[in-house]
């Protein structure tokens, strides 16, 4: 059952060193077995990417709404970004802040499924990915009703004074939290799956070396488990930052919005937003993936490559 | 001392854990909840005065088109669970066990997917389906959503099936040959039988993606309805208490065949 924890596998391309150059031929098992995958991620993936950035640089026909007409138009990118800067600085901050809050609940339940749940450690497991087989679409709307005005969240923190805004639904902090429960399981998953593969006993020698548990921790279980940590984030934060289904549910229209939103309403309910909706959702692309190989190399760098 | 802030520390892990699968779980008590509610926007008000009633889930097809997005839901997933279970796992044993030119480009073309936004991936098909494929015929709707599904699943399948796969010691391959087993029965009876439990997670893993995705079929989907898509959409006027039944049934039988998959392969063993 280490089912979705495998990504941790991925981040870290244990190379084996290639033959000489001389030495390889043509090797027609590996073609044939590449072949209809490669295929259909190129004809469905690389293509489409391509296509999306074609249309980002598409100009409107004048008069005919829904028409476009192949153009190097970088006023698309222009309008993207002064129109929508604040949906991406939002978008970036509840991603980051539910990444965070995802690792500190997701933490805890790793361990203790790695280290302390002994036979009930397939149960929790199974516990984990259960959820998803209810519609996220159908967990999301009990939250909203959850945390709902009159819900028993809402009034025991407006009781003890902790609610500033006096109300949870449509502000940040619900889609923050949604955000947050929503991708829990991929968080938890790879962090499970490298502190697993970690041997109780180095923990053990680390506590007989250091005495203090926090100690132990710090210096033996967390480098451990951080491949899994990594590859948990990136898991969160990539889906978390691209989602618009939180902050259409659990949020409001004006403060709330993220660049999923705007994305998908560009497509959908603007006439001849095509363009425009291209560009930001190349431009999140783009920003994503710097912001991914920024984060690999800062912190992957000594455990990871 | 040290005695007592360990002992602490092995209940702490163990409370905080249960905490959270408390909290995963709070959602799905409440659909569980509310598909016993007599109340036509059923998940928004509980209905106390004609209190919990046994109708929805007498009657799980009750609501109009509740029914055939479950069942587009379970043909989709089963379609792209099984092509791109079969099409990953190609991919990860070339990825693995063979050496060519262009590995390190294949590692890339199977990573990316899964390093972009889902709602960047939804776009893209949407544009290239719109200006693309529709000029040869391809409407937007079910065909087009399992091409989609197949796509995002690849790469979650390769990247399981290929840590099944280095994790097999190749000297049970070669223990094999020695034997006198030539290359085909080695496979079907050594290596296929080893990697089986990868693939079978991957399969599972695809499945559930699949079933759960709304943000890309939201895209490539047109008039056709997955069960997310139809539990969205009848938000705004109100979820059939139906979709409450279902939900929690999935995720019942989900469990269950989850837990029978983990008896039959522990019991054949790893």
């Amino acid at each position: 059952m280490s089912v979705v924890a495998e990504p941790a596998e991925e981040l870290t391309p244990q190379r084996e060193p290639d033959p000489p150059r001389s030495k390889r031929r043509f090797n027609t098992t590996a073609f044939l077995l590449l072949l209809p995958g490669v295929l259909w991620l190129i004809v469905f993936f690389v293509v489409p990417i391509v296509q999306l950035f074609t249309v980002s640089l598409q100009s409107k026909y004048p008069g005919f709404p829904g028409y476009y007409y192949r153009d190097v138009n970088v006023g698309n990118y222009v309008t993207a970004l002064a129109e929508f800067w604040p949906h991406f600085v939002r978008s970036l901050l509840y991603g980051g802040l539910a990444t965070f809050f995802a690792f500190a609940l997701a933490y805890p339940l790793a361990y203790a499924m790695a280290f302390k749940a002994g036979r009930w450690r397939n149960v929790m497991l199974i516990c984990v990915i259960a959820p998803f087989f209810t519609s996220f679409i159908l967990r999301t709307i009990a939250w909203r009703q959850i945390l709902a005005d009159d819900g028993f969240v809402a009034s025991a923190l407006r009781t003890l004074h902790l609610l500033p805004g006096d109300r949870i639904t449509e502000t940040w902090i619900a889609v923050v939290a949604g955000l947050t429960y929503n991708f829990l399981p991929f968080m938890v998953l790879p962090i499970y799956a490298s502190l697993e593969r970690a041997d109780p006993k180095v923990i053990e020698a680390g506590g007989d070396l250091y005495g203090n548990g926090f100690t132990t921790f710090r210096t033996v279980t967390l480098p451990m488990s951080l491949p899994g940590v990594l590859a948990g984030t990136l898991l969160t934060f990539i889906p978390a930052s691209g989602d618009f289904v939180n902050a259409s549910l659990l949020g409001s229209d004006r403060s709330t919005k993220m660049v999923g939103n705007v994305i998908e309403s560009q497509f959908f309910k603007v006439p001849g937003g095509f363009p425009v909706a291209a560009s930001l959702s190349f431009t999140l692309m783009a920003v994503i993936l710097v912001l991914v190989t920024l984060y690999v190399r800062r912190f992957g760098s000594e455990e990871l490559v | 001392m040290r005695t007592v802030t360990r002992w602490i520390g092995d209940r702490f892990a163990m409370i905080a854990a249960l905490l959270v699968l408390g909290y995963l779980f709070l959602p799905v008590a409440y659909t569980f909840v509310f598909s016993f509610n007599d109340y036509r926007k059923s998940n928004i008000i509980w209905n106390d005065a004609s209190g919990p009633t046994l109708k929805h889930w007498k009657d799980p097809c009750g609501a109009p088109g509740v029914c055939d997005s479950l069942v587009t839901s379970l043909q989709v997933g089963l379609l792209a669970t099984l092509v791109s279970t079969v099409l990953g796992t190609l991919l990860a044993f070339a990825l693995v066990r063979q050496k060519f030119r262009g590995r390190g480009a294949s590692n890339v073309l199977v990573f990316v997917p899964m390093a972009t936004p889902e709602i960047v991936l939804g776009a893209s098909l949407l544009t290239i389906f719109v200006q693309g494929f529709s000029r040869v015929g391809l409407q937007l709707g079910f065909w087009t959503i399992v091409i989609a599904h197949i796509m995002f699943c690849l790469s979650f399948v390769v990247v399981t099936v290929r840590a099944r796969l280095q994790s097999l010691d190749p000297r049970l391959d070669e223990a094999a040959m020695d034997l006198y087993a030539d290359p085909r029965s080695t496979f079907m009876r050594i290596t296929l039988p080893l990697v089986m439990p990868g693939v079978v997670s991957a399969a599972m893993l695809a499945f559930a993606l699949s079933f759960d995705d709304f943000i890309i079929t939201n895209f490539v989907s047109g008039n056709e309805t997955t069960f997310p898509k139809f539990v969205y959409v009848s938000y705004l006027r109100g979820i059939p208490a139906q979709a409450n039944v279902i939900g929690f049934s999935m995720f019942v039988i989900a469990v269950g065949l989850v837990v029978l998959s983990q008896v039959v392969l522990s019991r054949r063993g790893r």
